[in-house]
């Protein structure tokens, strides 16, 4: 026992004196977060629309106040011609335009019938396409406050009500993805390398040539990048929920202990690219091309699984990731307890023993 | 009993298509100091690994204090030290962490073991705060054989320590493992400069994964056959070129500052002949004289090259 948490001290040492490594593991999860948080975001605020009023009556007047009313837009109004528009669109000012007609008011009434045309920029087609659904949700809303008075006879009211995010931020969808993307990072490359570079180092060979037993060379190797990953968690949630207000619904010891399953699991997918990999180098290489990349592509936290072609979403069934940030998601945003998520749990514990296994079977304990 | 034992040991590479130890078998005596001699690639580092259990053979049994080497490795690792070719402590690590930690690795403490590596240790203190990577050469030799003796090691393996240490730490060195043979330890060490040959208690000449001799150095000396003889000029190119053409000559090459030849068939008349041959062809101020083989001159002989520049 003496031995092993020797062997622990060093690899502390190990990590600590190594100033790059440091503000790798502790560098990119801030830096992601911040820039996911602050920079990278779909959120839509202040967009700048323009308003062209023909009608300058009630109604109008009213639908301005409500659009205005949202923190969504930024309005400038102006009686611009049509070719105006477009040239404001050209460069690039407004991301959206409302033309009211004349008599919007007049029509409404007396014909039952009336027209606002909305113009948006659909160069990016997912701002466009949210902006657009904002101005006719307030239309809508309009036409509901009109109706209640009016009485029409037949009409489906649609309360539409989005859970467990309801002001649709970025934040709850990216935070579980950068704890997942890091926890791999931290666990599957740091670990290999730390691993093969004993091997490169030809320490590894003194070590095996001693009382020392090899597994526990590989759990003392294990276990500070554990405790690593364990407080770069930590850093995640406490930046996550004091920068970016995001709440934290489910309970936080399951939380934690369904993160010790998943760093498990990388730890010793870790030690498997270790026994197979030569070089510090290779080690990075598969670590980064071989998890990162599939992580990335096929845990649903960039893409959407259900949209895949069928033999991706077969694979992603494989990637580890997209098992936790299921888990993950249903606990820290919905609250979920285990009840709901024992599948998954389950799913990633038979990986974490099948890699485990795997990895001890294929350790070497002499040098081929 | 021996201490090391080696019965037919055959090892290859890449699926046997490299040979690196070809079918040897010898025995190192307890308390010896047994040196393995050889260039780079002659399967010296191949039969410490083999010893040190970190290579299975392919062919053949060896043991370590009794113990097989492929059966046994467990009960083995407990007792050998092992000096890898490369340095192979922790770069990050002080003088001292490294110590401490490897004395533990070994279920003991530097505190318990301190007299074992008290000579060694003493010149290294003033560093042991300074990281191993920022020791020089000799000094980062000094604390791996510290690392390596830390636990009383029965045997001792050193592969190729004093290789890219200067003159005098080579000097220190081989007078700490003479130190250490005078507590009984067996050891085993390799190395490529041949003027260390002379300091082990007996030595294998080794080339191409086989033994060409062994003996204790100075019965390889003694079993050298013909008279040597060594030679010098002004302009020894020249004169090693000359050389080359008198066909009265068995082998001839550049060692020092003289080269040593030695002649086919060894008569009174050879110094006149080859002064009278070297003459003609221009050469002057020749230095001619008998001289001593030396562990190397055995080793350019097994080898059979008839010439070339050996250092």
């Amino acid at each position: 026992m003496k031995q092993f948490f020797s062997f622990i001290r060093k690899e502390f040492s190990h990590v600590f004196r190594d100033r790059k490594t440091l503000l790798m593991l502790f560098g990119v999860p801030v830096v992601q977060i911040v820039l996911f948080g602050f920079a990278l975001t779909n959120e839509i605020k202040n967009s700048n629309i323009v308003i062209v009023d023909n009608a300058k009556d009630m109604a109008s007047q009213q639908i301005i106040t409500k659009l205005a009313s949202t923190q969504y837009f930024k309005i400038n109004k102006a009686l611009l011609s049509s070719s105006q528009i477009d040239d404001a669109f050209k460069s690039g000012d407004i991301k959206l335009a409302i033309v009211f007609p004349e008599n919007f008011y007049n029509d409404l009434l007396h014909t039952n019938k009336a027209q606002i045309q909305i113009i948006a920029d659909a160069s990016d087609p997912n701002t466009g396409n949210t902006l657009t659904n904002y101005v006719t949700s307030v239309v809508a809303d309009y036409q509901a406050q009109l109706n209640a008075t009016i009485k029409a006879p037949e009409q489906i009211n649609l309360d539409t009500r989005m859970l467990y995010n309801p002001d649709l931020k970025g934040a709850p969808n990216f935070v579980p993805g950068v704890i997942a993307m890091v926890m791999l990072l931290v666990c599957v490359m740091m670990t290999s390398i730390s691993i093969v570079r004993e091997k490169e180092l030809g320490t590894m060979e003194v070590l095996l040539v001693s009382p020392f037993k090899p597994i526990y060379v590989i759990l003392a190797k294990a276990v500070p990048y554990l405790v690593l990953s364990l407080i770069n968690l930590t850093v995640i949630l406490l930046l996550s929920y004091f920068a970016l207000d995001l709440p934290i619904r489910g309970s936080l010891i399951l939380l934690y202990a369904e993160s010790i399953l998943y760093i498990v699991t990388c730890l010793a997918l870790g030690l498997l690219v270790s026994t197979g990999a030569k070089s510090q180098y290779g080690a990075m290489t598969i670590s980064l091309v071989g998890m990162m990349l599939p992580t990335l592509m096929l845990s649903g936290y960039m893409f959407p699984i259900e949209n895949m072609p069928l033999v991706l979403r077969i694979l992603s069934n494989i990637v580890p990731a997209k098992w936790f940030y299921i888990i993950i998601k249903d606990v820290m945003l919905k609250g979920l307890d285990i009840t709901y998520i024992w599948k998954e749990t389950l799913i990633l514990f038979g990986m974490a023993m099948f890699f485990l296994m795997l990895s001890l079977r294929n350790f070497k304990t002499r040098l081929e | 009993m021996s201490a090391i034992t080696l019965n037919n040991i055959t090892k290859t590479y890449n699926k046997g298509t490299v040979l690196a130890v070809d079918d040897i078998s010898f025995s190192v005596e307890k308390g010896e100091l047994f040196g393995l001699i050889g260039p780079d690639g002659a399967g010296k580092s191949s039969i410490f690994r083999i010893l040190t259990t970190l290579l299975i053979p392919d062919k053949g049994t060896a043991s370590v204090v009794g113990f097989d080497v492929v059966k046994d490795f467990q009960k083995i690792r407990g007792i050998v030290g092992y000096m890898p070719g490369r340095f192979s402590l922790y770069q990050d690590l002080t003088v001292e962490e490294n110590l401490n930690f490897f004395a533990t690795v070994f279920g003991t403490t530097v505190k318990e073991n301190y007299d074992q590596i008290k000579d060694i240790y003493i010149m290294l203190e003033p560093f042991k705060d300074r990281r191993a990577g920022k020791l020089s050469g000799g000094m980062k030799q000094k604390l791996a054989l510290c690392c390596a003796l830390i636990h009383k090691p029965e045997v001792l393996f050193l592969d190729e320590p004093t290789t890219g240490v200067d003159v005098v730490s080579r000097k220190e060195f081989w007078e700490m493992l003479a130190r250490l043979k005078a507590q009984g330890i067996t050891i085993m060490v390799s190395t490529s400069y041949m003027d260390e040959a002379s300091l082990c208690d007996r030595i294998a000449l080794m080339i191409g994964g086989k033994i060409l001799s062994l003996d204790t150095p100075a019965k390889i000396i003694e079993a050298y056959p013909e008279k040597l003889y060594a030679i010098k000029s002004p302009n020894m190119h020249k004169l090693l070129r000359d050389m080359r053409t008198n066909d009265e000559i068995l082998t001839c090459y550049a060692s020092g500052e003289y080269i040593h030849l030695s002649f086919k068939n060894t008569t009174k008349e050879n110094e006149g002949s080859l002064k009278k041959f070297l003459e003609e062809k221009g050469e002057t101020d020749l230095v001619f004289k008998e001289t001593i083989p030396t562990v190397e001159d055995c080793f350019i002989r097994l080898l059979g090259h008839t010439d070339g520049n050996s250092n």
